[in-house]
């Protein structure tokens, strides 16, 4: 299971980051649980400062724009 | 670990060899095409029933050369943009900039403004992460000005369509506005009017995203991503802001716009940057309006104020940046910018 959290304030890509997401979760069958962080106060405390940002289980792994789906498969397999 | 990327999704297949064969391939075809719009244009306006003299006939000309000039440019303006600011990131700024508390804090804020991708959804977060990282307000005042006023978009959209010397002059006052009302605004003490939970976050927040190196075809992957991106976002404003411009070019009377847009009378660059600040559109479709005002006849210096007041004041994003800032300090903020844009206004009236 993993827990991961989609930090941005609810502009579009943001929401499609968030369905990226979930779309590639369950294409590789990992367990997520995604939590969208829309409060700009803690997306920065967060130290994300381009959004949408994927944070995994703790660790920011993407910053900024929509993040290659290849990319995203590796962090979400990735133990 | 992972990559920075700031582009859309990638459509994967396409092998390195192809992105460094397809640019110098491109860059030939774009030129070629951008050579023939005249004879395009003036062949399509032929297709209509109308005289080409004629107002209908002026404005269709104005409209069916504007809109794949200005479409062609956007794309190239774009893709370059995409690939120099691959380069650059928020975090990175952010380093650079910390603890810059000396005068030339400002205008390297202002250059990094420019340089840096970041979107107007993400200027909130990225305020907060400036100056939480103990980077002062001005210096993130010019930044977050020189930005918008001063972004590629527009200056090579004007260089296109208004010619090289109108360029400059916007580019070396839009940044010395960004620089100058920085370096005012942070000397007035502004802290006290953050909103209060943002003055509280003293702790520089860290979790920098590792950066891995890109190869150059990432980097034109970034610029590809971009175009398809912002050039799908703003195409619409880009053909509305031209078809305003077509009318005013085939429509609205010399003597007309002498009358409010001439440099005789005083009251049009406040007037101008009373209309400029609550419209709301981007760099690419004011331009093609700039273009037909000057066309007319209309003084640089009110053009030059109604266009930086579009671009660099606009009411949304004032509105994005209450949730950090008091209706104070956003007044003063506003008064500021308008102030450094009058006075461009008012001196460019004067001396031409």
């Amino acid at each position: 299971m993993k827990n991961v959290k989609v930090y941005g304030p609810g502009c579009k890509r943001c929401e499609t980051a968030e369905q990226m997401v979930h779309d590639t979760a369950s294409q590789l069958g990992v367990e997520v649980t995604i939590e969208k962080i829309t409060d700009a106060k803690s997306i920065a405390m967060a130290g994300v400062m381009s959004t949408p940002g994927i944070e995994i289980d703790g660790n920011l792994v993407h910053t900024g724009g929509l993040p290659e789906v290849a990319k995203l498969e590796g962090w979400l397999t990735a133990q | 670990m992972t990559t920075n990327t700031r582009g859309q999704q990638v459509p994967r297949g396409m092998p390195v060899w192809a992105w460094y064969s397809s640019l110098p391939v491109g860059a030939l075809i774009w030129f070629i095409l951008y050579g023939q719009l005249v004879i395009f244009s003036e062949w399509v306006t032929k297709l209509f029933p109308v005289e080409r003299d004629s107002h209908a006939g002026e404005a269709i000309a104005f409209f069916v050369y504007d809109v794949p000039k200005v479409l062609m440019l956007l794309i190239a303006i774009v893709f370059v943009t995409g690939v120099l600011r691959s380069w650059f990131s928020p975090e990175k700024t952010r380093a650079i900039l910390a603890g810059k508390r000396q005068v030339w804090g400002y205008p390297l804020a202002a250059a990094l403004g420019v340089l840096t991708p970041f979107c107007s959804c993400s200027s909130v977060p990225l305020f907060i992460g400036f100056v939480s990282a103990g980077i002062p307000l001005g210096v993130t005042f010019s930044f977050l000005i020189a930005g918008p006023m001063v972004g590629p978009v527009g200056l090579g959209l004007l260089y296109g369509l208004v010619g090289w010397k109108i360029a400059t002059i916007y580019l070396v006052f839009g940044f010395s506005i960004a620089t100058v009302a920085g370096f005012v605004l942070g000397k007035m003490n502004l802290e006290r009017y953050l909103q209060d939970w943002v003055r509280e976050l003293n702790t520089a927040p860290v979790g920098d995203v590792p950066d891995a190196r890109l190869t150059f075809a990432d980097r034109l992957k970034i610029g590809a991503t971009q175009v398809q991106e912002i050039v799908g976002k703003v195409w619409l404003w880009v053909v509305v802001g031209i078809l305003i411009g077509a009318l005013i070019h085939g429509y609205v009377p010399e003597t007309l716009m002498l009358q409010i847009m001439g440099g005789e009378t005083w009251w049009s660059v406040p007037a101008a940057v009373g209309v400029g600040v609550p419209m709301y559109t981007n760099a690419a479709g004011v331009i093609p309006i700039v273009e037909a005002l000057l066309g007319k006849g209309a003084a640089l210096g009110t053009t030059l104020a109604f266009m930086m007041s579009v671009i660099a004041l606009s009411l949304p994003e004032m509105i994005i940046l209450k949730q950090v800032l008091t209706y104070r300090l956003i007044a003063i903020f506003i008064a500021v910018v308008s102030a450094g844009i009058l006075a461009t206004g008012f001196l460019f009236n004067l001396i031409i």
